[in-house]
């Protein structure tokens, strides 16, 4: 199930790879404006959702509140570039740094008080919620009006400030996820990733067997914090709005992983699977449903599309595919 | 492949006036001993005598209420599990906790990186790990597709894999069919001969026990009751009303 895809990549899965990834890059120049505006909200949940497979699919910390690291990373950036003029290229490491730090205070707490599983998710959830009601007394910050980066009409794209077109944002999302991809498939083959991985297995025999908890899991959630943080940069440039009545919500923790649980935890490419599948499923349920009138009618089909999946690909859709398209290297025992 | 235990005689280990409770209950009481570097002690007695607690608190997984340990001198007091393991203890479970995810050779490099920041070498270390226990033709299976015998071999391999001065072995016998038992202990005999490890292991099995042991330990209800050779001990009477009975010489 857990994928070490660069490990035992086959030609195949190679191929594959290449051939996703020239599309993705050659997309603009053929989509319309929709289905570019479609793939760019992929993208997003596909970057956000392999950041939280980090911690949950790698290292076995289940978080429900990343939406707080999306949200420091978006309004860190976003106020410094509307209170200062900081362009986002200098204000992501701030959005870091501010994501990294409440991170490592959430594992802290928890990891060294052996706060485990769905407490520990508790406590993630509670992080995300009193801080969007801290924000939400912010007035610097806009408090529950919101914050608005100013819009203008630019006739170039302005890559530094991150003010431009949809095909900008694209290929910025597109570059991000590449790069999470890449360093995630690093770490994973790593010595931090093993660790990871033992430690997701069976906590006790990873320590008896010389792996020090705490620094791992701190580890864990420090770069899993970060990476979303720089989630958070991108989606406050590109929207343009910040609400903390939305941005702290637990449905927005939600969101960043079910991707990776339709598409499978702890493997590499899942979480962009999932993206690939739940968003465009959103799509074309709302275009489906839109002649029915009647209430929640998309997100109840939703919802049991979502239900059908995790209940009969229990694994994710990845570790299927894997397998249906024969991407792995024929090795007795050896699952993809 | 390089020894897996390090070499020279080391891994003496001291327990001083150790005791553990669990609420009302003394699962340890006050128990002393020593076992000298390159020796392979037993530790036997009837279930809920306290020998696993007794390895627990060696291996720091739960801290002794009273009493210290120490390995080759120094106190291993206050020390994590995972610190106690870099400072030369492996240890083994008696239940096997396997990472089921992970293939063989990446479940026993795990232990390997407690010495190497090198992931290559480690999977090397690994590999001729399983080769030594006999594990070389299912490297890149994973444990839920092996035997039951064949998983005890390999929480032996991952604890050996940490290149311990001293392994504490927890019923790694017990299921194993005689000729299996066998070849197990002809294994710890050839370690404990090459490279000096210091062994002390739980056993049911007394085939192992007395093919093994220089010493044996006797725990009832949480006390040491004897502490000798091993046919002084399985002579001694209060033992063999407590535990062994007579049938357990076949």
């Amino acid at each position: 199930m857990m994928s070490r895809i660069i490990e035992s990549a086959s030609p195949r899965a190679l191929a594959l790879l290449a051939i996703v990834t020239a599309v993705l890059i050659a997309a603009p120049s053929f989509v319309n404006n929709y289905v570019l505006s479609v793939l760019i909200i992929v993208l997003y949940f596909a970057y956000v959702g392999q950041a939280w497979n980090l911690m949950l699919g790698f290292a076995g910390q289940l978080s429900l509140g990343h939406a707080l690291f999306v949200s420091l990373g978006a309004y860190t950036s976003a106020a410094l570039f509307i209170k200062f003029g900081v362009s986002p290229v200098v204000g992501v490491f701030a959005a870091i740094a501010v994501a990294v730090v409440a991170g490592c205070l959430i594992g802290y707490l928890g990891f060294r008080f052996s706060i485990r599983g769905v407490y520990f998710a508790l406590l993630t959830i509670a992080f995300a919620e009193f801080t969007g009601i801290i924000v939400d007394h912010i007035s610097w910050l806009g408090a529950s009006s919101g914050l608005f980066l100013p819009v203008k009409n630019l006739q170039s794209n302005d890559i530094v400030n991150l003010r431009g077109s949809p095909t900008m944002f694209y290929y910025v999302i597109l570059t991000l996820t590449g790069l999470a991809l890449a360093l995630c498939s690093w770490l994973l083959n790593s010595k931090l990733g093993l660790y990871w991985q033992a430690i997701r297995e069976d906590q006790e025999a990873a320590e008896a067997s010389g792996v020090p908890l705490f620094r791992y899991k701190m580890i864990a959630v420090a770069i899993s914090s970060g990476l979303t943080g720089v989630g958070g940069v991108w989606y406050a440039f590109y929207y343009n709005n910040l609400f903390p009545e939305t941005m702290f919500k637990t449905s927005q923790s939600v969101e960043i992983i079910l991707g990776s649980v339709v598409g499978g935890v702890g493997s590499l490419f899942g979480p962009v699977l999932g993206a690939f599948v739940l968003t465009p499923l959103g799509e074309a349920l709302t275009a489906a449903t839109e002649g029915m009138h009647v209430d929640g009618v998309k997100s109840f089909f939703w919802g049991l599309c979502v239900a059908a999946i995790v209940l009969f690909r229990p694994q994710g859709l990845w570790p299927w595919l894997y397998d249906l398209l024969g991407l792995g290297p024929k090795r007795e025992g050896k699952k993809p | 492949m390089s020894a897996p235990g390090q070499a020279g005689r080391a891994g003496s280990l001291i327990v001083r006036n150790i005791s553990k409770r669990f609420g009302g209950l003394v699962a340890v009481s006050d128990v002393s001993f020593t076992v000298a570097a390159g020796e392979i002690h037993a530790l036997i007695g009837p279930n809920g005598a306290g020998k696993t607690t007794t390895f627990n608190m060696i291996a720091g997984a739960q801290p002794p209420d009273t009493g210290d340990v120490q390995l080759d001198g120094v106190s291993l007091a206050g020390l994590r599990p995972d610190q106690i393991c870099r400072a030369g203890v492996g240890r083994t479970f008696q239940i096997v906790r396997p990472f089921n995810e992970l293939t063989l050779v990446e479940n026993v490099a795990v232990g390997a990186l407690a010495w190497t920041d090198d992931l290559a070498e480690a999977r090397d270390h690994a590999r001729g790990v399983l080769e030594l226990l006999g594990l070389g033709d299912k490297k890149e299976a994973r444990p839920s597709s092996i035997t039951l015998p064949d998983r005890k071999c390999l929480e032996v391999a991952r604890a050996l894999a940490t290149k311990p001065k001293l392994l504490l072995l927890d019923e790694v016998m017990a299921g194993l069919r005689p000729t299996e038992t066998d070849r197990m202990v002809a294994i710890f005999k050839k370690l404990n001969a090459d490279t000096g490890l210091t062994i002390l292991l739980i056993e049911h099995v007394m085939r192992a026990v007395m093919a093994l042991s220089d010493r044996v330990l006797v725990l009832n209800y949480g006390r040491l009751i004897a502490d000798g050779k091993p046919e002084e001990v399985t002579r001694d009477p209060e033992v063999l009303a407590c535990y062994l009975g007579a049938e357990a010489f076949d």
